[in-house]
């Protein structure tokens, strides 16, 4: 019965939250007012963890919240609600997308799709800039000091330029990046 | 058979070094997907990552489930997304179940500071070769433009930055080919 109830809450939030990861929190805060199965403060953990490990937000909040009610099973359970609906939607955007392909009208708007797309993506990589390198808020107070974060900021340029020189796997410069910071620190 | 079974594996290997969320996966996509698979194009990819901001749900699942179904149909679909979440769902169970306090752990949290730093120079660089392939007039670039500046600044939700984009697309299509038929 509880799983059952863990997979009906977590496709809920699935099938509602649109626009990725972060978006399903407003739901997480529902679901633990509602059920009590964790609290609001346990949010905040499960961000923190979702952040350092590797995945989608979203798939990472159900697996924890699950198993942290049912144990393994329940983060299964959680994670295959949360995913369910996705799969439905997409299946069946994909298969009208083929239908209307060579369609002029749904090429124009993919036209002005994809520099919105270019856009989101340029703004999520810009706000992870802004959350570890450069600070604009303490800059603007004129504090250069702490709001530019050098030793960050050299390190993001000389791995730009291996990524540029050798045109290696992503995963190597991420192990790397996390070699350094374990040395080093950023 | 083959074809989903290799489905799953690529994505498993995409989903378990995809730090921070969806659009971190766009230079894994482009490696993996684009290059050296072939699956898709860099439009199908950035197609895929502007129908996934406004298909409900996470937007790497989206992803994956847009190019699974293309290359195997719906259990291509399920074998892509599964693949996606495997390894995160197993690393999230054993740090759950064993290691409390694990985003505390200094270690983790230096590692984590060089990730970070990791995640934003390739999304950064992708972007920057993506850039000839999605933005290709002057529309292109009023609509980049008009989208990063409110998306930073703003609190809009993306989904509806996409729609009006894809407004603004079609619009711009019915214009042009008003003027097309004029000249006529």
């Amino acid at each position: 019965m509880i799983f059952l109830k863990l997979f009906w809450e977590f496709f809920k939030v699935g099938l509602f939250a649109v626009g990725g990861g972060l978006a399903t929190l407003p739901f997480l805060y529902e679901i633990a007012a509602k059920t009590g199965w964790f609290d609001a403060s346990s949010i905040i953990d499960m961000i923190a963890v979702s952040e350092s490990t590797p995945g989608p937000i979203g798939v990472n909040m159900a697996t924890y919240t699950g198993f942290k009610i049912q144990g393994i099973l329940g983060g299964i359970t959680a994670t295959a609600g949360l995913v369910l609906p996705s799969i439905i939607v997409c299946v069946i955007v994909r298969m009208f997308l083929q239908k209307f392909k060579e369609s002029k009208n749904v090429q124009s708007i993919f036209g002005g799709l994809r520099p919105a797309s270019m856009a989101l993506v340029t703004s999520a990589g810009l706000g992870v800039v802004t959350s570890c390198l450069v600070f604009p808020k303490l800059i603007l107070q004129g504090n250069f000091a702490d709001g530019l974060h050098i030793k960050g900021i050299i390190f993001a340029f000389i791995l730009f330029f291996l990524m540029r020189k050798f045109k290696k796997h992503p995963v190597l410069y991420i192990a790397l990046s996390a070699a350094a910071g374990i040395i080093i620190g950023f | 058979m083959k074809k989903i079974l290799e489905l799953f594996l690529t994505f498993a290997k995409m989903g378990a070094v995809c730090f921070g969320g969806g659009y971190a996966m766009l230079p894994l996509l482009e490696r993996e997907i684009v290059n050296k698979k072939g699956w898709a194009t860099q439009e199908e990819i950035l197609d895929y990552f502007a129908l996934g901001q406004c298909t409900p749900g996470v937007i790497a699942v989206n992803v994956s489930t847009f190019i699974g179904h293309k290359i195997g149909g719906v259990a291509g679909a399920f074998a892509a997304t599964a693949g996606m979440v495997f390894c995160p769902s197993i690393i999230i169970l054993t740090i759950a179940g064993l290691l409390t306090n694990y985003a505390e752990n200094p270690i983790v949290q230096r590692a984590f500071s060089g990730i970070q730093v990791c995640v934003c120079v390739l999304v950064l660089d992708a972007v920057t070769k993506l850039w000839n392939k999605s933005v290709k007039n002057k529309l292109g670039v009023v609509i980049f433009a008009a989208v990063l500046l409110l998306s930073l600044f703003t609190d809009i939700s993306s989904s509806l930055f996409v729609i009006g984009a894809g407004l603004v697309g079609f619009i711009a299509g019915k214009v042009s080919e008003l003027k097309e038929a004029d000249k006529k």
